[in-house]
Protein backbone atom coordinates (compact mmCIF):
# COMPACT_ATOMS: atom_id res chain seq x y z
CA UNK A 1 0.00 0.00 0.00
CA UNK A 2 0.97 3.40 -0.76
CA UNK A 3 0.49 6.38 -0.35
CA UNK A 4 -2.06 7.83 -2.77
CA UNK A 5 -4.01 4.73 -2.88
CA UNK A 6 -8.01 5.71 -3.34
CA UNK A 7 -9.43 6.02 -0.98
CA UNK A 8 -7.02 5.75 2.10
CA UNK A 9 -5.39 9.36 2.87
CA UNK A 10 -1.68 9.40 2.70
CA UNK A 11 -1.20 9.59 6.15
CA UNK A 12 -3.56 6.45 7.26
CA UNK A 13 -1.17 4.80 4.43
CA UNK A 14 1.59 5.57 6.63
CA UNK A 15 0.08 4.61 9.97
CA UNK A 16 -0.86 1.22 8.59
CA UNK A 17 2.84 1.02 7.37
CA UNK A 18 3.83 1.71 10.97
CA UNK A 19 2.21 -0.21 12.59
CA UNK A 20 3.59 -3.58 10.24
CA UNK A 21 6.84 -2.10 10.83
CA UNK A 22 6.38 -1.99 14.05
CA UNK A 23 4.76 -5.07 15.09
CA UNK A 24 7.55 -6.72 12.94
CA UNK A 25 10.28 -6.32 15.23
CA UNK A 26 8.11 -7.25 18.27
CA UNK A 27 6.89 -3.95 19.09
CA UNK A 28 3.46 -4.56 21.28
CA UNK A 29 0.46 -2.11 20.74
CA UNK A 30 0.54 -0.09 24.09
CA UNK A 31 -3.37 1.09 24.60
CA UNK A 32 -3.72 3.75 26.91
CA UNK A 33 -7.09 6.16 28.18
CA UNK A 34 -7.39 9.99 27.13
CA UNK A 35 -7.21 10.63 30.83
CA UNK A 36 -4.10 10.51 33.42
CA UNK A 37 -3.69 12.08 36.52
CA UNK A 38 -2.77 15.54 36.39
CA UNK A 39 -0.41 15.04 39.21
CA UNK A 40 1.70 12.87 36.89
CA UNK A 41 2.59 15.82 34.26
CA UNK A 42 3.23 18.29 37.02
CA UNK A 43 5.94 16.48 38.36
CA UNK A 44 7.39 16.36 34.93
CA UNK A 45 6.31 19.40 33.61
CA UNK A 46 9.77 20.19 31.69
CA UNK A 47 9.58 16.96 29.77
CA UNK A 48 6.53 18.28 27.86
CA UNK A 49 7.01 19.48 24.71
CA UNK A 50 4.02 22.77 25.98
CA UNK A 51 2.91 24.25 28.98
CA UNK A 52 -0.38 24.00 28.74
CA UNK A 53 -2.82 20.94 29.72
CA UNK A 54 -6.64 20.36 29.43
CA UNK A 55 -7.41 19.55 33.42
CA UNK A 56 -11.00 18.47 34.37
CA UNK A 57 -12.64 17.37 37.92
CA UNK A 58 -13.10 13.53 37.91
CA UNK A 59 -16.27 12.69 39.66
CA UNK A 60 -14.44 11.65 42.57
CA UNK A 61 -12.55 14.57 43.14
CA UNK A 62 -9.35 13.89 41.63
CA UNK A 63 -8.22 16.37 38.92
CA UNK A 64 -7.39 14.85 35.36
CA UNK A 65 -5.81 15.93 32.73
CA UNK A 66 -6.25 15.28 28.83
CA UNK A 67 -3.01 13.16 28.02
CA UNK A 68 -0.53 16.01 26.28
CA UNK A 69 2.08 12.90 26.39
CA UNK A 70 2.39 9.54 25.63
CA UNK A 71 6.05 8.48 27.00
CA UNK A 72 5.28 9.24 30.82
CA UNK A 73 1.86 7.10 30.90
CA UNK A 74 3.90 4.27 29.30
CA UNK A 75 6.43 4.44 31.61
CA UNK A 76 4.05 4.70 34.83
CA UNK A 77 2.42 1.95 33.61
CA UNK A 78 5.33 -0.74 33.04
CA UNK A 79 6.15 -2.99 35.21
CA UNK A 80 10.21 -3.32 36.38
CA UNK A 81 11.40 -6.57 34.18
CA UNK A 82 14.96 -6.54 35.19
CA UNK A 83 17.23 -8.16 32.75
CA UNK A 84 14.83 -7.58 30.18
CA UNK A 85 13.35 -4.96 27.52
CA UNK A 86 10.04 -3.85 26.92
CA UNK A 87 8.91 -3.39 23.43
CA UNK A 88 5.72 -0.78 23.05
CA UNK A 89 4.19 0.99 20.30
CA UNK A 90 1.63 3.46 20.43
CA UNK A 91 -0.97 5.50 18.06
CA UNK A 92 -2.70 7.90 20.19
CA UNK A 93 -4.42 11.38 20.36
CA UNK A 94 -2.82 14.22 22.41
CA UNK A 95 -3.97 17.16 23.55
CA UNK A 96 -1.65 20.03 23.77
CA UNK A 97 -1.15 23.72 22.94
CA UNK A 98 0.17 24.03 19.12
CA UNK A 99 2.74 26.42 18.50
CA UNK A 100 1.86 29.15 16.13
CA UNK A 101 -1.85 29.38 17.27
CA UNK A 102 -1.92 29.14 21.05
CA UNK A 103 -4.39 27.30 21.22
CA UNK A 104 -5.56 23.60 22.34
CA UNK A 105 -4.84 20.80 19.27
CA UNK A 106 -5.45 17.51 19.34
CA UNK A 107 -2.66 16.25 17.45
CA UNK A 108 -1.81 11.91 16.69
CA UNK A 109 1.35 11.24 17.79
CA UNK A 110 2.64 7.62 17.04
CA UNK A 111 6.10 6.22 18.22
CA UNK A 112 7.65 3.44 19.80
CA UNK A 113 9.88 3.33 23.36
CA UNK A 114 12.35 0.55 24.05
CA UNK A 115 12.43 0.22 27.99
CA UNK A 116 14.77 -1.86 30.42
CA UNK A 117 17.94 -3.48 29.85
CA UNK A 118 18.79 -0.93 26.92
CA UNK A 119 22.02 -2.01 25.35
CA UNK A 120 23.55 -0.58 21.65
CA UNK A 121 21.66 -3.44 20.20
CA UNK A 122 18.58 -1.66 21.34
CA UNK A 123 20.02 1.96 20.51
CA UNK A 124 20.86 0.81 17.30
CA UNK A 125 17.25 -1.05 16.61
CA UNK A 126 15.36 1.73 17.59
CA UNK A 127 17.13 4.96 15.97
CA UNK A 128 17.01 2.15 12.81
CA UNK A 129 13.27 2.00 12.94
CA UNK A 130 12.97 5.87 12.94
CA UNK A 131 15.28 5.46 9.74
CA UNK A 132 12.34 3.43 8.24
CA UNK A 133 9.38 4.69 9.38
CA UNK A 134 10.72 8.17 7.83
CA UNK A 135 11.23 6.30 4.52
CA UNK A 136 7.94 4.80 4.82
CA UNK A 137 6.82 8.46 5.26
CA UNK A 138 8.70 9.73 1.91
CA UNK A 139 11.98 8.64 0.37
CA UNK A 140 13.34 12.42 0.52
CA UNK A 141 14.20 12.43 4.44
CA UNK A 142 16.95 12.96 6.93
CA UNK A 143 17.31 11.68 10.12
CA UNK A 144 20.05 13.66 12.12
CA UNK A 145 22.13 12.05 15.28
CA UNK A 146 23.19 13.89 18.13
CA UNK A 147 24.79 12.96 21.45
CA UNK A 148 24.14 15.24 24.69
CA UNK A 149 27.24 13.76 26.30
CA UNK A 150 29.49 15.17 23.51
CA UNK A 151 27.65 18.56 23.53
CA UNK A 152 27.25 18.59 27.48
CA UNK A 153 30.94 17.67 28.07
CA UNK A 154 32.24 20.22 25.72
CA UNK A 155 29.73 23.23 27.25
CA UNK A 156 30.91 21.97 30.78
CA UNK A 157 34.98 22.42 29.97
CA UNK A 158 33.98 26.09 29.12
CA UNK A 159 32.81 25.66 33.60
CA UNK A 160 30.18 28.68 32.89
CA UNK A 161 27.41 29.68 35.43
CA UNK A 162 23.87 28.33 35.22
CA UNK A 163 22.44 31.36 33.18
CA UNK A 164 24.36 31.46 30.83
CA UNK A 165 25.51 27.51 30.20
CA UNK A 166 21.50 27.80 29.60
CA UNK A 167 21.84 30.27 26.56
CA UNK A 168 25.28 28.59 25.15
CA UNK A 169 23.01 25.81 25.01
CA UNK A 170 20.29 27.38 22.78
CA UNK A 171 23.19 28.85 20.80
CA UNK A 172 24.11 24.74 20.04
CA UNK A 173 20.50 24.59 19.03
CA UNK A 174 20.57 27.77 16.45
CA UNK A 175 23.83 26.58 15.41
CA UNK A 176 24.80 30.45 16.44
CA UNK A 177 28.38 30.42 16.72
CA UNK A 178 28.44 34.00 16.89
CA UNK A 179 25.71 34.03 19.71
CA UNK A 180 28.59 31.34 21.65
CA UNK A 181 31.45 33.86 20.91
CA UNK A 182 29.37 37.07 22.57
CA UNK A 183 28.74 34.61 25.51
CA UNK A 184 32.45 33.41 26.44
CA UNK A 185 34.33 36.11 25.34
CA UNK A 186 38.52 34.72 26.26
CA UNK A 187 37.30 31.18 26.48
CA UNK A 188 38.65 28.52 24.70
CA UNK A 189 35.62 27.77 22.10
CA UNK A 190 37.12 26.12 19.22
CA UNK A 191 35.68 22.72 19.99
CA UNK A 192 31.94 24.23 20.58
CA UNK A 193 32.43 26.19 17.38
CA UNK A 194 33.76 23.11 15.54
CA UNK A 195 30.78 20.80 17.31
CA UNK A 196 28.11 23.92 15.73
CA UNK A 197 29.35 23.75 12.02
CA UNK A 198 29.61 19.57 12.17
CA UNK A 199 26.92 18.37 10.29
CA UNK A 200 26.77 15.37 7.62
CA UNK A 201 27.21 11.82 7.33
CA UNK A 202 28.76 10.35 10.57
CA UNK A 203 32.29 9.36 8.60
CA UNK A 204 33.18 12.39 8.10
CA UNK A 205 32.05 14.33 11.07
CA UNK A 206 33.00 12.28 14.01
CA UNK A 207 36.59 12.22 13.12
CA UNK A 208 36.71 16.04 12.44
CA UNK A 209 35.74 16.22 16.30
CA UNK A 210 38.19 13.68 17.82
CA UNK A 211 40.94 16.30 18.41
CA UNK A 212 38.00 17.91 20.84
CA UNK A 213 36.94 14.89 22.51
CA UNK A 214 40.03 12.66 23.49
CA UNK A 215 38.99 11.85 27.01
CA UNK A 216 36.47 11.28 29.26
CA UNK A 217 33.03 12.04 29.07
CA UNK A 218 33.29 13.66 26.00
CA UNK A 219 35.40 10.16 24.37
CA UNK A 220 33.19 7.95 25.91
CA UNK A 221 30.23 9.98 24.27
CA UNK A 222 31.34 9.92 20.97
CA UNK A 223 32.68 6.77 20.72
CA UNK A 224 28.67 5.43 21.62
CA UNK A 225 27.43 7.82 18.73
CA UNK A 226 30.21 6.14 16.39
CA UNK A 227 28.84 2.26 17.93
CA UNK A 228 25.64 3.33 16.80
CA UNK A 229 26.04 4.69 13.32
CA UNK A 230 28.65 2.43 12.38
CA UNK A 231 26.26 -0.62 12.53
CA UNK A 232 23.67 1.80 10.58
CA UNK A 233 25.90 2.61 7.90
CA UNK A 234 27.08 -0.97 8.00
CA UNK A 235 23.85 -2.25 7.23
CA UNK A 236 22.82 0.35 4.99
CA UNK A 237 20.34 2.21 6.51
CA UNK A 238 20.78 5.68 4.34
CA UNK A 239 19.75 9.14 5.36
CA UNK A 240 21.68 9.11 8.82
CA UNK A 241 23.18 12.23 9.27
CA UNK A 242 25.09 13.53 12.20
CA UNK A 243 24.18 16.57 13.57
CA UNK A 244 24.53 18.66 16.94
CA UNK A 245 21.75 20.80 16.81
CA UNK A 246 19.57 18.58 18.77
CA UNK A 247 19.39 19.72 22.49
CA UNK A 248 16.88 18.07 24.25
CA UNK A 249 16.49 19.41 28.02
CA UNK A 250 19.19 17.79 29.80
CA UNK A 251 17.21 17.32 32.85
CA UNK A 252 15.86 14.27 30.89
CA UNK A 253 17.60 13.36 28.01
CA UNK A 254 21.01 11.54 27.97
CA UNK A 255 23.17 9.74 25.57
CA UNK A 256 21.65 9.59 21.86
CA UNK A 257 19.23 12.38 20.71
CA UNK A 258 17.72 12.26 17.09
CA UNK A 259 15.45 14.51 15.12
CA UNK A 260 14.23 13.52 11.25
CA UNK A 261 12.58 15.74 8.78
CA UNK A 262 11.03 15.11 5.58
CA UNK A 263 11.25 17.31 2.20
CA UNK A 264 8.92 19.38 2.28
CA UNK A 265 8.05 19.62 5.68
CA UNK A 266 8.79 22.80 7.16
CA UNK A 267 9.91 21.10 10.79
CA UNK A 268 11.17 17.85 12.23
CA UNK A 269 8.38 15.23 12.00
CA UNK A 270 10.20 13.10 14.36
CA UNK A 271 11.74 13.30 17.48
CA UNK A 272 13.29 10.87 20.46
CA UNK A 273 16.42 9.61 21.67
CA UNK A 274 17.55 8.10 25.31
CA UNK A 275 15.76 9.53 28.57
CA UNK A 276 17.64 7.54 31.34
CA UNK A 277 17.11 10.27 33.11
CA UNK A 278 13.70 10.83 33.39
CA UNK A 279 13.42 6.79 34.14
CA UNK A 280 15.47 8.36 37.21
CA UNK A 281 13.44 10.62 38.34
CA UNK A 282 10.38 8.37 37.97
CA UNK A 283 11.98 6.05 40.23
CA UNK A 284 12.58 2.95 37.74
CA UNK A 285 15.99 1.13 37.25
CA UNK A 286 16.14 1.22 33.79
CA UNK A 287 17.33 2.76 30.83
CA UNK A 288 14.86 3.79 27.88
CA UNK A 289 14.70 4.65 24.53
CA UNK A 290 12.35 5.82 22.26
CA UNK A 291 10.49 8.31 19.53
CA UNK A 292 7.56 10.00 18.16
CA UNK A 293 6.01 11.06 14.77
CA UNK A 294 3.76 13.84 15.15
CA UNK A 295 1.06 12.79 12.60
CA UNK A 296 -0.87 15.45 11.77
CA UNK A 297 2.35 17.37 10.13
CA UNK A 298 2.04 15.13 7.34
CA UNK A 299 -1.68 15.89 6.17
CA UNK A 300 -0.34 18.21 3.43
CA UNK A 301 2.60 15.64 2.51
CA UNK A 302 1.76 14.00 -1.26
CA UNK A 303 -1.32 15.71 -1.53
CA UNK A 304 -3.01 14.27 -3.92
CA UNK A 305 -5.36 16.52 -5.81
CA UNK A 306 -8.41 15.28 -7.22
CA UNK A 307 -10.12 16.96 -10.21
CA UNK A 308 -13.83 15.91 -9.16
CA UNK A 309 -15.11 16.02 -5.55
CA UNK A 310 -17.55 12.75 -7.10
CA UNK A 311 -17.68 10.61 -9.88
CA UNK A 312 -21.75 10.62 -10.75
CA UNK A 313 -23.92 13.29 -9.81
CA UNK A 314 -27.29 11.00 -9.94
CA UNK A 315 -30.71 13.87 -10.14
CA UNK A 316 -34.16 12.86 -9.53
CA UNK A 317 -37.22 14.48 -8.16
CA UNK A 318 -40.49 14.11 -5.79
CA UNK A 319 -42.14 11.93 -8.46
CA UNK A 320 -38.94 9.22 -8.22
CA UNK A 321 -39.96 5.60 -7.11
CA UNK A 322 -37.31 5.48 -4.48
CA UNK A 323 -36.76 1.79 -4.86
CA UNK A 324 -35.91 1.77 -7.98
CA UNK A 325 -33.60 4.89 -7.35
CA UNK A 326 -31.53 3.32 -4.21
CA UNK A 327 -30.81 0.18 -6.26
CA UNK A 328 -29.89 2.01 -9.59
CA UNK A 329 -27.23 4.52 -7.39
CA UNK A 330 -26.49 1.50 -5.45
CA UNK A 331 -25.30 -0.50 -8.86
CA UNK A 332 -23.49 2.92 -10.40
CA UNK A 333 -21.82 2.48 -6.83
CA UNK A 334 -20.87 -1.06 -6.84
CA UNK A 335 -19.28 -0.23 -10.12
CA UNK A 336 -16.06 1.67 -8.42
CA UNK A 337 -17.74 5.10 -8.86
CA UNK A 338 -18.79 7.68 -6.38
CA UNK A 339 -22.05 8.73 -6.88
CA UNK A 340 -24.10 11.14 -5.38
CA UNK A 341 -28.02 11.30 -5.44
CA UNK A 342 -29.30 14.62 -5.04
CA UNK A 343 -32.55 16.74 -6.21
CA UNK A 344 -30.61 20.00 -7.63
CA UNK A 345 -26.64 20.05 -8.02
CA UNK A 346 -24.85 21.64 -4.79
CA UNK A 347 -23.08 24.15 -5.57
CA UNK A 348 -19.25 24.36 -5.93
CA UNK A 349 -19.37 20.63 -6.46
CA UNK A 350 -17.35 19.34 -9.01
CA UNK A 351 -18.32 15.96 -10.94
CA UNK A 352 -17.37 14.16 -13.89
CA UNK A 353 -20.68 13.07 -15.74
CA UNK A 354 -24.52 13.94 -14.48
CA UNK A 355 -27.18 11.36 -14.92
CA UNK A 356 -30.57 11.77 -14.24
CA UNK A 357 -33.22 9.42 -12.44
CA UNK A 358 -36.09 9.81 -14.70
CA UNK A 359 -39.23 7.14 -15.18
CA UNK A 360 -37.42 4.32 -13.37
CA UNK A 361 -33.88 4.55 -14.71
CA UNK A 362 -30.86 6.32 -14.71
CA UNK A 363 -30.38 8.45 -18.28
CA UNK A 364 -28.05 10.85 -19.13
CA UNK A 365 -28.55 14.70 -18.47
CA UNK A 366 -26.70 16.34 -20.71
CA UNK B 1 7.90 26.78 -7.11
CA UNK B 2 10.53 24.51 -7.95
CA UNK B 3 12.91 23.21 -4.83
CA UNK B 4 16.49 24.30 -7.07
CA UNK B 5 16.21 27.55 -5.89
CA UNK B 6 16.47 29.56 -2.42
CA UNK B 7 14.13 31.61 -1.34
CA UNK B 8 15.12 34.64 0.86
CA UNK B 9 12.92 36.61 2.24
CA UNK B 10 14.10 40.29 3.00
CA UNK B 11 12.78 42.76 5.10
CA UNK B 12 11.13 45.73 3.15
CA UNK B 13 12.87 49.13 3.97
CA UNK B 14 16.73 50.60 4.50
CA UNK B 15 17.73 47.58 6.35
CA UNK B 16 16.61 45.08 3.71
CA UNK B 17 18.01 47.12 0.75
CA UNK B 18 21.33 47.36 2.67
CA UNK B 19 20.93 43.33 3.14
CA UNK B 20 20.36 43.26 -0.67
CA UNK B 21 23.73 44.57 -1.26
CA UNK B 22 25.36 42.09 1.15
CA UNK B 23 23.91 39.26 -1.03
CA UNK B 24 24.66 41.10 -4.39
CA UNK B 25 28.37 41.39 -3.49
CA UNK B 26 28.55 37.64 -2.09
CA UNK B 27 27.68 37.07 -6.15
CA UNK B 28 23.54 36.75 -5.63
CA UNK B 29 22.98 39.94 -7.40
CA UNK B 30 19.14 40.34 -9.12
CA UNK B 31 19.48 43.94 -10.45
CA UNK B 32 15.56 43.97 -11.16
CA UNK B 33 14.88 44.25 -7.27
CA UNK B 34 15.77 48.02 -7.10
CA UNK B 35 13.65 48.96 -10.04
CA UNK B 36 10.93 51.46 -8.14
CA UNK B 37 8.03 49.20 -8.85
CA UNK B 38 5.36 47.23 -6.74
CA UNK B 39 6.28 43.75 -7.92
CA UNK B 40 7.27 41.60 -4.32
CA UNK B 41 8.85 38.62 -5.98
CA UNK B 42 12.55 38.80 -7.89
CA UNK B 43 14.33 35.99 -8.77
CA UNK B 44 18.34 34.94 -10.74
CA UNK B 45 17.80 31.60 -11.92
CA UNK B 46 21.49 31.55 -12.74
CA UNK B 47 22.86 32.16 -9.10
CA UNK B 48 19.82 30.17 -8.11
CA UNK B 49 17.96 32.50 -5.67
CA UNK B 50 14.51 33.80 -5.31
CA UNK B 51 14.09 37.24 -2.62
CA UNK B 52 10.93 38.38 -1.89
CA UNK B 53 10.18 41.56 0.54
CA UNK B 54 8.44 41.24 3.56
CA UNK B 55 7.01 43.34 6.61
CA UNK B 56 10.46 42.56 8.58
CA UNK B 57 8.25 41.22 11.62
CA UNK B 58 7.02 38.87 9.29
CA UNK B 59 10.73 37.53 7.88
CA UNK B 60 10.96 34.83 10.86
CA UNK B 61 7.01 33.15 10.06
CA UNK B 62 7.76 32.76 6.66
CA UNK B 63 10.89 30.79 7.35
CA UNK B 64 9.91 29.44 10.25
CA UNK B 65 7.20 28.07 8.22
CA UNK B 66 9.62 27.20 5.33
CA UNK B 67 8.09 29.05 2.59
CA UNK B 68 11.57 31.08 2.73
CA UNK B 69 14.48 28.66 3.11
CA UNK B 70 16.49 31.53 4.72
CA UNK B 71 15.68 35.43 5.56
CA UNK B 72 17.38 38.18 7.14
CA UNK B 73 15.64 39.50 10.54
CA UNK B 74 16.75 41.69 13.83
CA UNK B 75 17.53 40.17 16.98
CA UNK B 76 14.94 42.03 18.26
CA UNK B 77 12.37 39.89 16.46
CA UNK B 78 14.24 36.43 16.97
CA UNK B 79 13.85 36.94 20.67
CA UNK B 80 10.31 38.44 20.48
CA UNK B 81 8.91 35.98 18.51
CA UNK B 82 11.52 32.98 19.59
CA UNK B 83 10.79 31.19 15.85
CA UNK B 84 12.25 27.81 15.40
CA UNK B 85 14.73 28.67 12.81
CA UNK B 86 18.61 28.56 12.32
CA UNK B 87 20.38 31.56 13.48
CA UNK B 88 23.44 31.12 11.06
CA UNK B 89 25.10 34.53 11.30
CA UNK B 90 25.40 38.01 12.65
CA UNK B 91 25.42 40.76 9.90
CA UNK B 92 26.36 43.19 12.28
CA UNK B 93 24.32 45.70 10.18
CA UNK B 94 20.76 47.40 11.42
CA UNK B 95 22.30 47.76 14.64
CA UNK B 96 20.47 49.65 17.83
CA UNK B 97 19.47 48.34 21.06
CA UNK B 98 16.70 46.87 23.03
CA UNK B 99 16.68 49.41 25.94
CA UNK B 100 14.49 50.76 28.63
CA UNK B 101 13.29 54.46 28.45
CA UNK B 102 11.77 56.91 30.47
CA UNK B 103 10.98 60.14 31.25
CA UNK B 104 13.74 62.50 31.89
CA UNK B 105 14.62 62.26 35.60
CA UNK B 106 12.44 59.68 36.41
CA UNK B 107 13.01 57.18 39.66
CA UNK B 108 12.07 54.22 40.08
CA UNK B 109 9.45 53.32 42.96
CA UNK B 110 9.73 49.77 44.05
CA UNK B 111 6.65 49.65 46.16
CA UNK B 112 4.78 50.15 43.35
CA UNK B 113 4.27 47.64 40.52
CA UNK B 114 6.43 49.61 37.20
CA UNK B 115 3.89 49.80 34.09
CA UNK B 116 6.17 49.00 31.17
CA UNK B 117 4.64 49.90 27.69
CA UNK B 118 6.05 48.17 24.79
CA UNK B 119 5.65 46.30 21.20
CA UNK B 120 7.90 43.71 22.71
CA UNK B 121 6.38 42.23 25.17
CA UNK B 122 8.22 38.86 25.62
CA UNK B 123 11.65 40.59 26.30
CA UNK B 124 10.57 43.17 28.50
CA UNK B 125 8.74 40.13 30.70
CA UNK B 126 11.71 38.46 30.63
CA UNK B 127 14.22 41.48 31.40
CA UNK B 128 12.14 42.07 34.85
CA UNK B 129 11.70 38.35 35.70
CA UNK B 130 15.90 38.24 36.07
CA UNK B 131 15.25 41.58 38.22
CA UNK B 132 12.62 40.09 40.31
CA UNK B 133 10.53 42.80 39.30
CA UNK B 134 6.65 42.85 39.15
CA UNK B 135 5.29 44.44 36.25
CA UNK B 136 2.12 45.51 34.04
CA UNK B 137 2.76 45.34 30.08
CA UNK B 138 1.01 47.63 28.37
CA UNK B 139 1.02 45.86 24.59
CA UNK B 140 1.05 48.97 21.99
CA UNK B 141 1.47 48.80 18.37
CA UNK B 142 3.75 52.08 17.63
CA UNK B 143 4.32 55.31 19.44
CA UNK B 144 5.74 54.07 22.43
CA UNK B 145 7.65 57.41 23.29
CA UNK B 146 4.45 59.26 24.05
CA UNK B 147 3.30 56.49 26.87
CA UNK B 148 5.08 57.96 29.58
CA UNK B 149 4.70 61.30 28.78
CA UNK B 150 0.73 60.72 28.96
CA UNK B 151 1.19 58.89 32.64
CA UNK B 152 0.18 55.51 30.44
CA UNK B 153 3.14 53.76 31.63
CA UNK B 154 6.41 54.61 33.67
CA UNK B 155 8.88 53.35 31.17
CA UNK B 156 9.05 51.92 27.80
CA UNK B 157 11.14 48.90 26.62
CA UNK B 158 11.95 49.74 22.75
CA UNK B 159 14.76 49.72 20.49
CA UNK B 160 17.31 52.99 20.58
CA UNK B 161 18.99 53.52 17.59
CA UNK B 162 20.34 57.04 17.65
CA UNK B 163 18.10 58.12 21.03
CA UNK B 164 16.86 61.25 18.88
CA UNK B 165 13.07 60.25 19.19
CA UNK B 166 13.61 60.14 23.06
CA UNK B 167 15.69 62.85 23.30
CA UNK B 168 13.31 65.14 21.04
CA UNK B 169 10.13 63.58 22.97
CA UNK B 170 12.33 64.45 26.78
CA UNK B 171 12.55 60.83 27.50
CA UNK B 172 16.49 59.37 28.50
CA UNK B 173 17.57 55.49 27.93
CA UNK B 174 17.68 54.22 31.16
CA UNK B 175 19.03 50.35 30.97
CA UNK B 176 20.55 48.67 27.85
CA UNK B 177 18.81 44.86 27.83
CA UNK B 178 20.54 43.83 24.92
CA UNK B 179 22.30 45.03 21.51
CA UNK B 180 20.56 44.21 18.30
CA UNK B 181 21.36 43.39 14.67
CA UNK B 182 20.33 41.65 11.79
CA UNK B 183 20.83 38.22 11.57
CA UNK B 184 21.04 35.16 8.93
CA UNK B 185 17.82 32.92 9.62
CA UNK B 186 17.52 29.70 7.99
CA UNK B 187 14.32 26.59 8.37
CA UNK B 188 15.63 23.83 9.98
CA UNK B 189 14.53 21.14 7.54
CA UNK B 190 15.17 23.54 4.97
CA UNK B 191 18.84 23.60 5.58
CA UNK B 192 18.62 19.30 6.01
CA UNK B 193 17.82 19.45 2.46
CA UNK B 194 19.88 22.55 0.93
CA UNK B 195 22.72 22.54 3.15
CA UNK B 196 25.24 23.05 0.31
CA UNK B 197 23.82 25.65 -1.24
CA UNK B 198 22.64 27.73 2.12
CA UNK B 199 26.23 27.22 3.56
CA UNK B 200 27.21 28.99 0.37
CA UNK B 201 25.04 32.14 0.62
CA UNK B 202 26.11 32.28 4.66
CA UNK B 203 29.89 31.65 3.47
CA UNK B 204 29.30 34.27 1.34
CA UNK B 205 27.84 36.41 3.67
CA UNK B 206 30.36 36.08 6.01
CA UNK B 207 32.99 37.61 3.74
CA UNK B 208 31.15 40.84 3.70
CA UNK B 209 30.24 40.95 7.33
CA UNK B 210 32.21 44.18 8.70
CA UNK B 211 33.17 43.91 11.95
CA UNK B 212 33.91 47.19 14.18
CA UNK B 213 35.17 45.29 17.52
Amino acid sequence: MRPGDYPLKPEECVLFALRSLYQGFGYSQFKMSKFEEYDLYVRNKDFLVSDGIITFTDTDGRLMALKPDVTLSIIKNTRQMPGSVQKLYYNENVYRISGGTHSFKEIMQTGLECIGEVDLYCLCEVVSLAAQSLRIIDDGYVLDLSHMGVVSALVDALALDADTRGRVLACVGEKNGDGVRKLCPGKDIEGLLALIAAHGPASEVIPSLRRWCTEGAARQALDELEAVTGVLEANGCGGVRVDFSIVNDMNYYNGIVFMGYINGIPTGVLSGGQYDKLMQRMGRKARAVGFAIYMDLLERLNEVVRPYDVDTVVLYDETADITALTRAVRKLAESGDSVSAQKSIPEKLRFRRLLRFSKGGIVDAQ
Amino acid sequence: MPNSMINVALPKGRLGEKVYGMFAAAGYECPSILEPNRKLIFENAAAGVRYFWVKPSDVAIYVERGAANVGVAGKDILLEYAPEVYELLDLNVGRCRMAVAAKRGYRDNPEHTLRVATKFARIAREYYAGLGRDIDIIHLNGSIEIAPILGLSDVIVDIVETGKTLLENDLEPIETIVPISARLIANKASFKFHSNEIEAIQRGLKGQVKNDD
